[in-house]
C-alpha cells in the first residue's frame, strides 16, 4: 500500500520507535492543545476585550493577579514553543541542508531556549504592582 | 515547495499550512519579547501597544487571527487523517470543511474587530 510513503496530511509517520516518532505525536498532541489555548486566547484578548486597555500595568495589577492565569499563559509558552520551534526544524531541513543546517537548526535552539527562559521569567516574577510607566 | 505533491487541493492544504506556520512563529518571537518587555521595560511595551492599535497593527493582528484559524482547523484535518487513515480518501472535502469552518467562526469575528476599529473613530 502506497499510503505508507504518500500522504495527503502532515509529516509521515516516522518508523520505528524513536525520538522522531515521539516529537510526531507530540506535534499533534500540542497542537490539539494549541487550538484551544491558543483560539481562547485570541478570541479573549483580542476580539471580546479591547488590546488597547492592556497596558503593561494591567497584566501586571489585573490579568496576572490570577494565578489561573498565569498558569494558563506558561502552559500556552511551552507547548507553543515545542510546536513552533518542531516545526521551524522541519521546515528549515526541507530546504537547508549540510554546514549551513547545522548552524540554522543550532540558532533555532538557541533562539527557543531564550524565548522560554524570559517568557517563563515574566509569567513567574512579574510584581502584581508596577511602577507606572 | 513543488516537490511533494502533484498539485490539487492537497497541496495548497500543505502550502498554506507551511506558510501561516513561519508566519505565526515569526509573531511568537516578537509576542514572547513584548510580554517579556511588560517586565524589564514597561514603557516600550506600553509604546509598542499604542502601534498594535493603529490601522496596520489591527489589519495584522486580523490576519494573524486568520493564520492561526486556518493552521489551527487544517492542524485537525491533518490529526484526523493521520489517526484515521482511512479518512485520507476524503481529504478534498475535509479541506473544503475546513474553509466553511473558517468563514463560519472568521466573519463574525472580522465584523467584531473592524466595527470596534470604526467605532472607535468616531464615524
Amino acid at each position: 500500500m502506497s499510503s505508507a510513503r504518500y500522504s495527503r496530511s502532515g509529516r509521515v509517520r516516522p518508523q520505528g520507535s524513536g525520538f522522531e516518532l515521539a516529537v510526531w505525536y507530540l506535534m499533534r498532541l500540542t497542537g490539539l492543545g494549541l487550538f484551544v489555548l491558543v483560539l481562547s486566547h485570541y478570541l479573549i484578548l483580542r476580539v471580546l476585550y479591547d488590546p488597547a486597555e492592556q497596558t503593561a500595568s494591567w497584566i501586571a495589577e489585573i490579568r496576572w493577579s490570577s494565578t489561573f492565569w498565569r498558569a494558563f499563559d506558561w502552559l500556552m509558552l511551552t507547548l507553543v514553543l515545542f510546536h513552533a520551534f518542531m516545526g521551524m526544524r522541519v521546515v528549515v531541513s526541507d530546504y537547508i541542508s549540510g554546514r549551513a543546517r547545522t548552524i540554522a537548526l543550532s540558532l533555532l535552539y538557541l533562539l527557543a531556549i531564550a524565548l522560554f527562559a524570559m517568557g517563563s521569567m515574566v509569567v513567574f516574577t512579574l510584581d502584581n504592582v508596577v511602577p507606572r510607566a | 515547495m513543488m516537490v511533494r505533491y502533484r498539485g490539487g487541493e492537497g497541496m495548497l492544504a500543505w502550502a498554506f499550512h507551511r506558510i501561516s506556520g513561519v508566519a505565526i512563529f515569526a509573531f511568537l518571537v516578537l509576542h514572547v519579547i513584548d510580554i517579556f518587555l511588560v517586565g524589564a521595560a514597561p514603557d516600550v511595551y506600553n509604546t509598542l501597544l499604542t502601534f498594535y492599535a493603529t490601522p496596520v497593527g489591527i489589519v495584522m493582528e486580523w490576519l494573524l487571527g486568520a493564520a492561526v484559524l486556518y493552521h489551527g482547523l487544517n492542524g485537525l484535518r491533518i490529526v484526523v487523517m493521520d489517526f484515521w487513515p482511512p479518512l485520507t480518501r476524503y481529504h478534498r472535502q475535509l479541506w473544503y470543511l475546513v474553509w466553511l469552518l473558517f468563514l463560519l467562526i472568521g466573519i463574525p469575528v472580522t465584523t467584531v474587530i473592524f466595527g470596534a476599529f470604526v467605532r472607535s473613530l468616531g464615524l
